[in-house]
């Protein structure tokens, strides 16, 4: 088998004194989408700041045959990984414009920048009318949407999606799983999803970790922890 | 009584206010610059727009002519600016207000210090910017000196404005100073973003101290104490979290501080800066965030 796009071993992460991730490993694979549930405060939005270097950190991470266990938060985005993080993550005081030409703030060339821009646009219409709207303005659902867009601006390698439902309305949250699903199969874009809406997330993914105190608890492909006994009583509540 | 009012009185006085003005503004806008990406304000600023004036005191001094002095401290101001934010304020940058404040106060004795131990305490002067000659507009005559300090000081703005506005690099110095743990998300240098900031904030004071000086009769190490303060003024009146309001601001004040000098015979220059600090308590108590100030100013 060939080398996972991103790896993890025995990551631990701590914010000052207290200790987030006991000891995570996980891989994904180019092309994939994975996702990481658990319930709150169990270590997945801090699995997702170990990886984009936004916590700090120790154990392996490697990511396109390189370590990143000691990259700053932008070296880790140079190298083509979007985090998306959670709550809204776009530059509130910024116009929706500038959020997108910040997504591609580390990539030289404008002609394909601007491409990306229309081919990213496709997937969100309405924000077209809204280039020069404030982010902050928006609403949570388009903010979301917005952050979404603004990490393909990266023509990133992976994406690290942090509860993209969080706060928003049903139908907005299968929205944006529809566009996620959509960018997996057309454009092989890889994701690893941290969610709090199992349903959905076991839908989208093809395979999936539950976190539990820092630790990986379960891991398995989507359809097998879908029919796991503690998975459906925990997390999918049937 | 209206009949023999005196337009060109006032019209000569406006742009004496506009000029002094103008030059507060540029230090104004050095205090939002930093204000803005780290929370504090910079008491060191007017102490660092002292020092590059003295440095331009000393390349003239070695026979350079005003402009190519000007030009050549602008430059050493800058990687001054960047190099004191790397070496002083960087060990700091995660720490709390209040520690930032004391270090830009400690700043302040240090560059001050520094230009004394450099420079001795002598008086000295700067040549002239501009001509001294008057010049007639519309039947007035206004000294060139001024309309050229407004001129600089307006140029230096709209260039600022559009390195904010229209580049790439101006667009990151923004994300930064709005958020700086996203901005590091898309790959921003966010701690070099800050050095820079210092870097165009000591250029501005710079040009600021280098046409505040030659105004004056003599100088000494305390040039720009009193400007830092109307500055800050200037700033505060304007919304010290606006770059424009801060311009506004500083310019507002410069006329009106004149004009109450001019026209209010008990003021005289004395009591100038205390009737001005009281308006702008007035102006705070209806609208706390300064004219244009945004009510939330977020430290980020
Ligand atoms: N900034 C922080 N400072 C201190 N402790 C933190 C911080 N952020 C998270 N933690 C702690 O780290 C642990 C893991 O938090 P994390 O945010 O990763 O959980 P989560 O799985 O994303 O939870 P949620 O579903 O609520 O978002 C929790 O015990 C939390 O209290
Ligand atoms: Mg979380």
């Amino acid at each position: 088998m060939a080398e996972p796009l991103l790896q993890l071993e025995e990551v631990e992460a701590r914010y000052g004194p207290v200790k987030a991730l006991h000891g995570v490993s996980l891989t994904v694979a180019e092309g994939e989408i994975v996702a990481v549930l658990g319930a709150n405060g169990a270590g997945k939005t801090t699995t997702l700041r170990a990886i984009s270097g936004t916590v700090r950190r120790s154990g392996a991470i490697r990511f396109a045959g390189k370590s990143i266990a000691g990259r700053s938060p932008e070296a880790v985005a140079r190298l083509g990984i979007a985090h998306v993080p959670e709550g809204r993550g776009t530059l509130s005081e910024l116009s929706v414009a500038e959020n997108l030409r910040l997504g591609a703030y580390v990539r030289r060339g404008r002609a394909s920048i601007q491409e990306d821009e229309q081919r990213v646009l496709a997937h969100f219409p309405w924000l077209g009318d809204r280039r020069n709207q404030r982010a902050g303005t928006l609403s949570g659902g388009e903010q979301q949407m917005l952050a979404l867009a603004r990490a393909l601006m990266l023509r990133p390698r992976l994406v690290l999606l942090d509860e993209p439902s969080l706060g928003l309305a049903p139908r907005v949250v299968a929205e944006i799983f529809r566009i996620v699903g959509e960018l997996n199969e057309r454009e092989g874009l890889t994701v690893l999803v941290v969610e709090q809406n199992a349903i959905l997330a076991l839908e989208a993914a093809s395979r999936a970790y539950v976190l539990e105190v820092g630790r990986v608890a379960l891991e398995g492909g989507s359809e097998t922890l879908r029919r796991n006994e503690s998975v459906r009583r925990s997390y999918l509540g049937y | 009584m209206l009949l023999a009012f005196d337009w060109t009185q006032l019209a000569q006085q406006t742009v004496i206010g506009l000029s002094a003005g103008g030059l507060w503004a540029l230090l104004a806008l050095a205090l939002v610059l930093i204000y803005r990406s780290t929370g504090v304000v910079n008491f060191a600023q007017g102490e660092m727009a002292m020092f590059s004036t003295f440095i331009a005191w000393s390349l003239i001094h070695h026979g350079l002519s005003y402009w190519q002095a000007f030009f050549l401290t602008l430059a050493i101001s800058f990687a001054g600016g960047v190099a004191l934010e790397r070496v002083v304020i960087r060990p700091v940058e995660r720490a709390p207000v209040l520690t930032v404040v004391i270090v830009t106060l400690g700043l302040f004795f240090l560059v001050d210090g520094a230009a004394r131990w450099f420079w001795s305490s002598e008086t000295r002067t700067l040549p002239n910017a501009f001509s001294t000659r008057p010049i007639t507009v519309a039947g007035v005559a206004f000294s060139i000196q001024d309309l050229g300090n407004i001129a600089v000081s307006l140029g230096v703005v709209a260039l600022l404005f559009a390195l904010f506005q229209f580049t790439k690099l101006g667009l990151a110095l923004r994300a930064t100073a709005s958020n700086p743990d996203e901005s590091r998300l898309v790959g921003i240098r966010v701690s070099w973003m800050l050095a820079l900031g210092w870097g165009l904030a000591a250029a501005m004071g710079a040009v600021s101290g280098m046409l505040t000086a030659p105004a004056l009769a003599s100088f000494d190490q305390n040039l720009m104490q009193p400007v830092l303060l109307y500055a800050f003024a200037g700033a505060v009146l304007g919304g010290i979290s606006s770059p424009f309001g801060a311009v506004v601001g500083a310019l507002l004040l410069g006329v009106f501080v004149n004009l109450i000098g001019t026209y209010v015979d008990w003021i005289g220059t004395d009591l100038r800066l205390p009737v001005a600090l009281a308006v702008i308590l007035g102006v705070l108590l209806v609208r706390p965030a300064g004219l244009f100030g945004r009510a939330s100013a977020r430290r980020v």
